[in-house]
């Protein structure tokens, strides 16, 4: 080994790929794991003490829908035992005032809502569930326990004309963090990329009004802004780099150095159910591919930046250069960003949907219509795992 | 925003330290921690909801004798400050029940 090993900061444990909604954009592969395949309560448990152990401070439990477990106060009991901190990732569905109290006395540190949208249409054609009402439900009951609470709005094409609505909960919840976070396209997100990328013109427009916000709310409530990395000049520093700081295990126990990482193509990975997370994280062939700088190619290899952001995504790579290892074509000095700016191109001259209420600045420029289209988007929808 | 010294700080909702058994203690917060080395460990510990900003700044000058009080105290208010913008610290005119 060339380069001595980090210690793993957090653990994303995805508790499974059950979910009751069906968001376009959803992390989850395209090919989902059955109930049937879940790690039991005790695998996890031991997983959040082999964590703990090696060093991990802080576990998500994410999925699909956490809530889905019925085992879910038990996994928080045993993860805070273990000596973790515990955040929910979760829909707010199914859930009653009674399962949050509970939740809150199991230990539960740092509840984070997601919101599809400010408005109860669009929130229902994203996840193609009508849940948007209950989610206002459950940051009502919020108020009553003292605990972390951050919403998370998904931000796209389809919602960003909704963005001050969205904040206008975000100052009614008290919450202590808001993220705006740009959809990412892999997976499902990649498959409806087209429908999902916003224009210049919206990006622009949101970064004026989070600037805003971001000052009314100081000492209130911490705003943070995932950018979409196709607009952006240098590639995010994904997951803080491969094998750096982050382990998901899947609903299986496959341990993977990040969420999207089962689509490159010729990796191997490892389950839990077969060796400790600490053997996996120091030693397994996947987590040890894009550790470190010998994989990197140029122009990453002698990249002044390359220790800030690793070469951005392994899995954007395959996705967009076909080439796990190669540049993140989003990076300007990609030889292959000149295709990114390709579909940001088509993205902008597309006659899209933009939403109502949107200020367009260059009067000439002809207006997209503020109305819903005629025709609905042909949305490629995840199917329930069962 | 400069901290008033009678106020309570309090952890924010969401944050708290790791266990006294763990190493080394970390301030752990949404999505985000922190190490915490001596002084820092002293002044985050004292965030309680019931210490004054005043009986920390008196503590703590009396822990660290050798420096200059009035650094001491500047310090502090500065550490206080920047964990409050983080989200991670509320000051309250009451003591916490």
């Amino acid at each position: 080994m060339t380069t001595a090993v980090p210690k793993p900061l957090a653990l994303v444990a995805e508790l499974t790929h059950r979910c009751p909604l069906h968001c376009v954009y959803c992390s989850n592969p395209l090919e989902l794991q059955a109930r049937s395949n879940e790690l039991s309560t005790e695998v996890w448990s031991r997983v959040f003490r082999e964590a703990a152990e090696a060093g991990v401070l802080q576990t998500d439990f994410t999925g699909g829908e956490p809530l889905a477990r019925p085992d879910l106060l038990d996994l928080v009991r045993n993860a805070r035992s273990a000596g973790l901190y515990v955040s929910l990732i979760t829909s707010g569905l199914p859930m009653d005032e009674a399962k949050l109290a509970s939740l809150v006395e199991a230990g539960l540190d740092h509840f984070q809502l997601s919101f599809q949208g400010a408005r109860d249409d669009t929130a229902s054609e994203v996840s193609g569930t009508r849940s948007h009402a209950q989610k206002l439900r459950v940051l009502d009951w919020l108020k009553r326990y003292r605990i972390g609470l951050t919403l998370n709005f998904v931000i796209h094409r389809r919602n960003l004309a909704e963005l001050e609505e969205m904040l206008a909960i975000v100052e009614a919840s008290g919450a202590g963090c808001v993220e705006f976070a740009s959809v990412q396209y892999y997976g499902w997100g990649f498959a409806n990329r087209e429908q999902l990328m916003p224009t210049r013109e919206q990006l622009d427009r949101s970064l004026e009004i989070l600037k805003r916000a971001e000052q009314r709310l100081r000492g209130k409530t911490r705003l943070l802004f995932v950018v979409p990395d196709y607009y952006a000049k240098f590639p995010k520093p994904c997951v803080g780099g491969w094998g750096r700081k982050l382990i998901v295990v899947t609903p299986s126990g496959e341990a993977l150095p990040c969420h999207a990482a089962q689509i490159i193509p010729g990796m191997k990975f490892e389950n839990v159910n077969q060796r400790s997370l600490r053997e996996i994280w120091e030693n397994s062939e996947a987590f040890q591919k894009f550790r470190g700088e010998d994989w990197m190619q140029e122009p990453c290899k002698n990249c002044d930046r390359r220790a800030q952001d690793f070469g951005g995504c392994r899995c954007q790579a395959f996705l967009l250069a076909g080439a796990a290892a190669a540049t993140d074509p989003v990076c300007s000095l990609s030889p292959l960003r000149p295709k990114v700016d390709a579909i940001l191109a088509s993205s902008n001259i597309a006659p899209a949907h933009v939403g109502a209420g949107l200020v367009h600045p260059e009067p000439s420029r002809r207006t997209p219509p503020a109305t819903e289209p005629l025709t609905k988007p042909a949305w490629l929808y995840r199917p329930n795992a069962t | 925003m400069i901290p008033d010294l009678q106020s309570h700080p309090r952890l924010a909702p969401g944050c708290r330290l790791n266990e006294k058994t763990q190493q080394p203690r970390t301030l752990l917060m949404p999505e985000r921690a922190l190490r915490l080395n001596g002084p820092s460990l002293e002044i985050v510990s004292r965030c309680d909801g019931q210490h004054t900003v005043q009986q920390i700044v008196d503590e703590l000058q009396k822990i660290y004798s050798k420096a200059q009080p009035q650094k001491v105290e500047q310090d502090i208010l500065g550490y206080l400050t920047l964990l409050h913008d983080q989200r991670a610290l509320d000051f309250t005119p009451e003591a916490a029940p």
